[in-house]
C-alpha cells in the first residue's frame, strides 16, 4: 500500500466524481454513488446547461419564479439566485405567489414564501383568487365538489400567474415543473386524446406569443433529486398534497411513473424524450389565438377558460365549461341529459332552462 | 338561485323535470323483468341481448349481431386498406390466442365466401386469396414439458384442419430456425443471445424482433405476399405507453398503422379496432378453442404497462379506444401503406381497384433509415457518433441501432459488441451494414415515373 493512501474501512464507497469523499448517497438519476459536494455541484451544473443550451434567459431580464412554498419553487428560488450570482447572468429575480384561499394548506405555505423573501432576499408578491376573481377555492368546493376542482384551480392560477407578472414588470415567469411533472403530463395526454396539448407540452418555453413567456428550468430535473437537494441543504420548504387533490386523474399517471421509476429511472427522460419526438402535424399545434370578449386575456375561444368557468360559478352552473359540451348555450341540454343527477339541477334557476 | 319551494308551479321548475326522470327509471326497474323494449339486442332489437361490447350498457347484443358487428370491423380493415386482394397469399401468424383464433377464424370465413364466389361466378375473374398458418415455436426457450408442447402443436394442427375447405397449409416452426437453415446449434445461439442481455424488458423486445423475422422468412421462402397479425385495440394501447416510455416516440406512429410495408413482406393487422374483450367474448360464445399455455406473462417494463392499462380500463371502458385513437392522429409513415402493385402479370381489376382506394405512391423520396434491431425509422439526430477504437463492423450496429435498443439489448461494454453481433441472425446484422438503404419498395417508388408498362389505361 502507498504511504498516502487514506485509511478505508472495507466495503467503503467513494464518491464516483471525486473519488475522495466517501459517497453519502444514490443520484436517482443515474443510480450513481456520489458525496453530497458533488451532487449539488452535478444538480446545479445541469440545470446551468439547461439554461444555457435552451436560451433561456437573456441578460438584464426581470424574471418572476413561480412560488408555492413547495420544495420545487423553493429549490428553484435558490438555485436560481445561486446560478445567476455565479454565472453572471444579469437577472433581477422576483417571488411572485398566487394565493387560491384555500385554509389549512395555502395560508400555511403562504408563510414559506416570505420567509424565503427574507432567506433568499427576493422581493415577493402575492396574487389572490379573492381580488381576482371574487371566489376562493374553499367557496369553488363547495360549490362543484371534489370531482372537477383541479380544472378551475388550474386555470385561474394560470391567469393569476399572469395577472402577477404584468403587476410586476417582468419578462419572464420561470416555473418549477419538474421531469417528473412534464411526464406525467405527456402521459396525461395521450390517456385523455389531447393531441394539440401532447405537442406542446414538453416544450420549455412556452407563451411566447402571449403576455409573458414561461420557462421550466427543471425540465430535465427528477423530483427525486429535488427533493433530495431540499433535504441535504436544509432548504425550509411546505410539504403537504392539496388537501383538494386525491381524485385527480392525474393521480393514476404519477404512480406509473414511480412504479416505472423503480424499475428503470431512465424511461422518466425517456418519455419526455417521446413527447419532444412525437410526429404531429403542424397544422394541429397552434390553435387559433384571439382575447377574450370579457376580459381581453389570450384566448382561442370567444371568451377566455377563466371567464366561462367564472360565469358557471356567479349563475350557479358549475357544469359550465366542464366536459364535452363546452359552450355556453350548450349547458342546459346537458344537464337535462344527465338522469338522476339532481345535484347540478338543483342549483339552477327557475326559468333559465332552455330548450 | 336553487328552486326552494315545494309547491312552485312555475314552468321551467327543474322539479317537473325531477318527477320525469323518476318515473323513467321506475319504468325501466319494471321492464328489466319482462321482454320490455329495454331489455333487448341493441342492433335488431328482436332478440335477448347475451353479452356486452365495450360500450357497456349502451351496447347489449344478441348472439349474431354481436358476431356480425365484430367481423364487420374486420371486414371493413381489410378493404377499406386493400389488405387482401384475389392474387394475394395471406400468411396468418398463430399464437393460439384468443386474438389470432379469431383472426384465423375470420380469415377464412372470408376466405370461403370468396371460395363460393368464385365457384358461382361465370368469368372466373378473380381468383380466391390462399391462406397459410404459421407459428411459432418458442418452446426452447421456456422449460415446459415436451409433451405440454407436443399436444398444443397438435391441438393447432386440428384446428387448422378442421378450417377446410378451403385447404390452409400450417408451419410449425422453432423460432431459433431464425438463425440458420440447416439447424445447428440454433437452440445455443438463442440461449447465448439473451443470455448476453441484462434487461429483462430487452429480453422480451428481442424476442418479439426475433418472432417477426421468422414469419418474414416463412412468408418470403414460401410465396407468400402478406403476413397477417392479430393485433388487437387493447394490445396497441399498451405499445403505445411501452413505446412513449422506451423513448420510441419517432417511430411509434409506424407500429401501429393497419399496414406496415417495411418489411420485405408487407404486414397488417385487421383487428387493430377490436378490443380484446370483445375478441374473448367471441371466443367463449362460438366456442373457439384456444391453446394458451404458450403464452407467458411479461415482467419488466411490458408488464408494468400491461397492468397500468388495466387499471384505466376499469375505471373508464372506453380508455384503450382513446389511447389508440390519440396515436393515431401521429402522422404515418409512408410505408405505412399497401406498396403498389406494378408487376404486369397482376389483374387489371386489382390495379383498378387499387387506384380506386387512393393507393398509388405519392413519389416521396424515402430517406430513412431504420434500426438494425428493431426496424424502426431512425430520427436523424438519433444517431451518435461512431465510438472511437470500434471495428467498422461493430460500431457499424451501434451508430445503427436506435436509442431505446442501444439501451436495452446492446451490450453496455463495448469490447462485448463483437461477440454479440456475432449471435444476431444474419438479417439484422445486414440492415446495420446497409443502414441508408431504406427499403426496396420505396427505391421502386422513387423511379417509378420512369418505368413502362403494357398497361395503357394509367392516366
Amino acid at each position: 500500500m502507498e504511504a498516502d493512501t487514506k485509511h478505508k474501512k472495507p466495503g467503503t464507497r467513494l464518491c464516483c466524481a471525486c473519488n475522495q469523499r466517501r459517497a453519502a448517497l444514490k443520484r436517482p438519476k443515474t443510480l450513481e454513488q456520489i458525496c453530497r459536494e458533488c451532487f449539488y455541484a452535478v444538480f446545479e451544473e445541469e440545470i446551468h446547461q439547461v439554461i444555457l443550451e435552451n436560451k433561456l434567459f437573456k441578460p438584464g431580464e426581470r424574471i418572476a419564479i413561480g412560488a408555492s412554498g413547495g420544495k420545487d419553487s423553493t429549490v428553484l428560488a435558490y438555485v436560481l439566485s445561486e446560478l445567476n450570482r455565479r454565472h453572471n447572468y444579469g437577472l433581477d429575480l422576483f417571488l411572485l405567489s398566487v394565493d387560491e384561499g384555500i385554509t389549512g394548506y395555502r395560508d400555511d405555505s403562504l408563510e414559506t414564501v416570505k420567509r424565503n423573501e427574507l432567506q433568499y432576499g427576493l422581493p415577493l408578491k402575492i396574487v389572490s383568487y379573492k381580488d381576482l376573481y371574487g371566489w376562493t377555492m374553499d367557496e369553488i368546493v363547495k360549490m362543484i365538489g371534489l370531482k372537477n376542482n383541479c380544472t378551475f384551480c388550474g386555470v385561474f392560477r394560470r391567469q393569476a400567474l399572469d395577472r402577477g407578472a404584468a403587476l410586476l414588470k417582468v419578462d419572464k415567469v420561470a416555473t418549477g415543473h419538474n421531469a417528473d411533472d412534464i411526464a406525467e403530463t405527456v402521459l396525461l395526454n395521450i390517456l385523455r386524446g389531447d393531441i394539440a396539448r401532447l405537442s406542446r407540452c414538453t416544450s420549455i418555453i412556452t407563451g411566447e406569443d402571449g403576455p409573458i413567456p414561461r420557462c421550466k428550468p427543471f425540465k430535465y430535473t427528477y423530483e427525486k433529486e429535488i427533493v433530495m437537494y431540499a433535504y441535504f441543504k436544509k432548504l425550509d420548504y411546505f410539504s403537504t398534497e392539496c388537501i383538494y387533490s386525491p381524485n385527480a386523474y392525474r393521480g393514476f399517471a404519477r404512480e406509473f411513473i414511480k412504479d416505472l421509476e423503480r424499475i428503470r429511472p431512465r424511461a422518466i427522460l425517456d418519455i419526455i424524450k417521446s413527447g419532444e419526438d412525437f410526429r404531429i402535424a403542424t397544422s394541429t399545434k397552434m390553435p387559433e389565438q384571439g382575447t377574450c370578449e370579457r376580459c381581453g386575456y389570450i384566448s382561442s375561444q370567444k371568451w377566455c377558460k377563466a371567464c366561462v368557468l367564472l360565469e358557471g360559478l356567479n349563475r350557479g352552473l358549475p357544469k359550465l365549461g366542464i366536459g364535452r359540451n363546452q359552450g355556453l348555450n350548450s349547458d342546459a341540454k346537458e344537464d337535462i341529459k344527465k338522469d338522476g343527477r339532481t345535484k347540478s339541477i338543483e342549483s339552477k334557476q327557475c326559468g333559465s332552462l332552455e330548450f | 338561485m336553487a328552486c326552494n319551494s315545494s309547491t312552485c308551479n312555475s314552468s321551467g321548475c327543474y322539479k317537473e323535470y325531477e318527477e320525469k326522470d323518476q318515473n323513467n327509471s321506475k319504468t325501466r326497474v319494471a321492464v328489466k323483468g319482462s321482454s320490455g323494449r329495454q331489455n333487448l339486442c341493441v342492433k335488431c332489437k328482436s332478440s335477448e341481448p347475451v353479452c356486452c361490447g365495450i360500450g357497456g350498457e349502451d351496447s347489449k347484443f344478441c348472439k349474431d349481431c354481436f358476431k356480425n358487428n365484430l367481423y364487420g370491423k374486420f371486414k371493413q380493415a381489410v378493404t377499406y386498406n386493400a389488405m387482401i386482394t384475389p392474387p394475394d397469399k395471406v400468411l396468418v401468424a398463430f399464437s393460439g390466442g384468443p386474438s389470432s383464433r379469431v383472426l384465423l377464424q375470420f380469415v377464412h370465413e372470408m376466405q370461403y365466401r370468396a371460395q363460393k364466389n368464385y365457384d358461382a361466378s361465370k368469368d372466373k375473374s378473380l381468383p380466391v386469396f390462399g391462406v397459410g398458418v404459421a407459428f411459432i415455436d418458442e418452446s426452447s426457450i421456456h422449460s415446459f414439458a415436451s409433451q405440454q408442447t407436443e399436444k398444443a402443436i397438435e391441438d393447432i394442427r386440428s384446428i387448422v384442419s378442421n378450417l377446410a375447405p378451403p385447404l390452409k397449409e400450417l408451419f410449425v416452426v422453432p423460432i431459433e430456425s431464425i438463425f440458420s437453415p440447416d439447424g445447428i446449434d440454433c437452440k445455443e445461439r438463442l440461449q447465448k443471445l439473451l443470455d448476453a442481455l441484462g434487461d429483462v424488458t430487452g429480453k422480451e423486445d428481442l424476442l418479439i424482433h426475433l418472432r417477426l423475422l421468422c414469419l418474414q422468412k416463412i412468408a418470403s421462402e414460401n410465396g407468400y405476399t402478406r403476413v397477417v397479425l392479430g393485433t388487437c385495440t387493447s394490445r396497441i394501447a399498451c405499445y403505445v405507453i411501452s413505446a412513449t416510455v422506451k423513448g420510441q416516440g419517432y417511430s411509434l406512429s409506424a407500429d401501429i398503422q393497419y399496414v406496415d410495408s417495411r418489411w420485405e413482406i408487407p404486414v397488417v393487422l385487421p383487428l387493430r379496432d377490436c378490443p380484446a374483450q370483445e375478441l374473448n367474448t367471441l371466443c367463449s360464445l362460438d366456442g373457439l378453442k384456444i391453446v394458451e399455455m404458450l403464452n407467458c406473462p411479461c415482467s419488466g417494463i411490458n408488464g408494468l404497462v400491461s397492468s397500468f392499462v388495466k387499471v384505466l380500463q376499469e375505471e373508464n371502458l372506453s380508455r384503450e379506444c382513446t389511447i389508440v385513437r390519440t396515436a393515431g392522429k401521429l402522422t404515418p409513415f409512408h410505408f405505412n401503406r399497401i406498396p403498389e402493385i406494378h408487376d404486369s402479370n397482376v389483374p387489371s381489376a386489382t390495379r383498378r381497384h387499387h387506384r380506386r382506394h387512393g393507393l398509388k405512391s405519392n413519389g416521396s423520396l424515402s430517406s430513412e433509415s431504420f434500426c438494425a434491431i428493431c426496424n424502426s425509422p431512425l430520427k436523424n439526430s438519433n444517431s451518435p457518433s461512431r465510438l472511437k477504437n470500434e471495428s467498422p463492423q461493430t460500431s457499424d450496429l451501434f451508430v445503427a441501432a436506435c436509442s431505446s435498443c442501444q439501451f436495452q439489448i446492446l451490450p453496455k461494454d463495448p469490447s462485448l459488441m463483437e461477440q454479440f453481433v456475432s449471435l444476431l441472425p444474419r438479417a439484422m446484422v445486414a440492415r446495420a451494414k446497409h443502414g441508408d438503404r431504406g427499403n426496396v419498395s420505396s427505391v421502386r417508388e422513387q423511379i417509378q415515373d420512369f418505368l413502362l408498362s403494357d398497361d395503357d389505361d394509367e392516366v
